[in-house]
């Protein structure tokens, strides 16, 4: 039988997909259309510290393989998601979580990773520092090494949890903020969040994003992300979860080859709910025909 | 929610740039009045959010307006089958609509109102409806409201059928006493009703959307209770609950 378990820091998962922050909510919708506890784990919504309500709308648009948005981050804030969110998820998934952290300042991403540092179903902590819907103040610490490592340095200090940086690809060179978050302490690499496109409305002559701009997400930049894992992999020893555009079990073997150790699927659960379950039951079928037995084997082969 | 194959049956125009499309198959998601499903359309990313107008057991009915590239290509679909996501959306609530709710549909805001009359009809609370369009190759559903038995009337923008004017001028036409409504159009005729009619009414919204169950985020609103998603906690808001 085909093994598709892979490990991330000491965390074993059955397989390697996890639906992607952003696209999954707190799992709850998800519930009822199947049991996700044959999922390898999931990243929840990005969280901060207070609730959001996030940009004006309209925050989607559609373009050629993929979408646009501009949520802005909503979300109900910290406090909600470890007293409501993590207890409903509780009682249908019984796995650990991937909590997914966001914020504006270096203390906010510390006092999320402390508040989250006891909760037992946080397996892994990803810091989201490259929303690119968010540039309050001018800060964007995922496109600066110095900030990505100061981030990384004080979550590093705030949590004993294994702490996976989410990287933008939005920057000149990805593997040199690689390298500044692995050598301050990160535990892992989560790549890539959106790229930052629009899309104008040519009747209306103005964009179509109320924010103007929005990150681009789906099956069109599937081999941006791939190209991104394969470098940074050549770039730090540390695990990465890939993720871009992946919509299939040959994108899940193909993002392995090229170095995750797992990989999340984002945007295709939104057209496609089952797309996670159907790409987890395709998976030994893809084995069976490369002739692979144990999945972790591949990553990297490429 | 039910994910499922649907046989198209037909998918004929009945006004201008308007088309019915009838499908076979699993109706079974389908839970109220009001509710929509999402369309998978080859070569396009997202699929596309369109209300119910009528359903029983074995199919449904959906009437949609041409209005861009997703449903220019829906509408050139002759056969085959769709893949839809249906029972998307909370619906209009019958038990909140009294003994004598108002309808009123603007444009393609009209079709979730006929499979709510419909059932309204059944439950005997007889109700008044009033339509309004542009002008008169816009309209259509006049006669199908009509055969529901229910008193039907239809403005024009430009008078060119019925009465001349909006829907509130044609309500004012009625005769009092309804003690709900049911609206469903464009954002300031929701607005011009919620101000007019002093009567608790049900509302139903449009944003652009991506998922169309809940998780995205995309088409999120604020009201006075809290933010809500149009595509899940809505397309049907409370009037008492709107911030305009």
């Amino acid at each position: 039988m085909a093994d598709m378990s892979v490990v991330l820091s000491g965390i074993k998962l059955e397989n390697p997909v996890i639906p992607a922050s952003g696209c999954f909510g707190y799992g709850a919708e998800f519930k009822d259309f199947y049991d996700l506890n044959i999922l390898g784990s999931f990243s929840f919504k990005g969280t901060t510290k207070e609730p959001r309500f996030g940009n004006p709308t309209p925050r989607v648009a559609e373009c050629t393989g993929g979408i646009l948005n501009s949520i802005g981050l909503q979300n109900p804030g910290i406090e909600a998601v470890i007293n409501e969110e993590l207890p409903r998820i509780a009682a249908f998934f019984k796995k650990p979580v991937i909590a997914n952290i966001g914020g504006f300042s270096v203390d906010e991403f510390v006092y999320c990773a402390e508040r989250l540092d006891g909760v037992e179903q946080v397996g892994i902590i990803e810091v989201n520092i490259s929303c690119p819907n968010l540039h309050k103040g001018g800060v964007n610490f995922g496109s600066d090494p110095k900030a990505a490592a100061e981030v990384t340095a004080a979550v590093r200090k705030a949590t004993g949890k294994p702490i996976y940086i989410k990287l933008s690809p939005n920057v000149t060179s990805i593997t040199e903020i690689a390298k500044a978050c692995e050598d301050a302490g990160a535990d892992g690499l989560s790549l890539i969040n959106t790229l930052l496109g629009m899309r104008i409305d040519i009747k209306s002559r103005k964009p179509l994003l109320a924010n103007k701009m929005g990150g681009l997400s789906g099956r069109a930049i599937f081999p941006v992300a791939l190209r991104m894992v394969y470098e940074v992999r050549k770039a730090v020893k540390i695990p990465i979860i890939g993720m871009g555009g992946v919509a299939s079990a040959e994108d899940v073997i193909e993002m392995m080859m090229a170095g995750a150790s797992a990989v999340q699927i984002g945007a295709e659960n939104l057209r496609n709910p089952f797309a996670c379950k159907e790409i987890i039951e395709d998976l030994p079928r893809v084995m069976a025909e490369l002739g692979i037995e144990r999945l972790r084997d591949i990553i990297g082969v490429a | 929610m039910k994910k499922a194959l649907f046989k198209i049956l037909s998918n004929e125009p009945i006004a201008k740039d308007v088309y019915k499309l009838v499908l076979e198959g699993d109706t079974g998601g389908i839970t109220a009045p009001g509710q929509f499903v999402n369309i998978e359309l080859e070569g396009f990313f997202l699929r596309r959010p369109i209300s119910v107008c009528d359903w029983d057991d074995k199919g449904m009915t959906l009437i949609y307006k041409t209005v861009g590239k997703g449903t220019k290509c829906l509408s050139e679909k002759k056969s085959g089958t769709l893949d839809l996501l249906t029972g998307l959306g909370n619906g209009f609530d019958l038990s909140k609509c009294g003994k004598r709710p108002l309808l009123v549909g603007g444009g393609v805001g009209t079709p979730p109102l006929y499979g709510l009359c419909k059932r309204l009809v059944e439950r005997g609370a007889a109700s008044a409806v009033v339509l309004g369009f542009n002008t008169a190759d816009d309209v259509f559903y006049e006669e199908e409201f009509r055969a529901l038995g229910v008193k039907t009337l239809v403005a024009t923008v430009d008078g060119s059928y019925g009465i001349g004017g909006l829907v509130t001028d044609a309500i004012k036409t009625l005769p009092v006493g309804f003690d709900s409504y049911c609206a469903c159009g464009p954002e300031p005729m929701l607005r011009a009703l919620c101000d007019t009619l002093k009567i608790k009414g049900q509302l139903s919204f449009e944003e652009r959307m991506a998922c169309g169950f809940g998780v995205c985020m995309g088409c999120s609103c604020k009201t006075k209770y809290g933010s809500k998603r149009i595509c899940k906690d809505g397309p049907v808001l409370s009037s008492n609950e709107v911030i305009w």
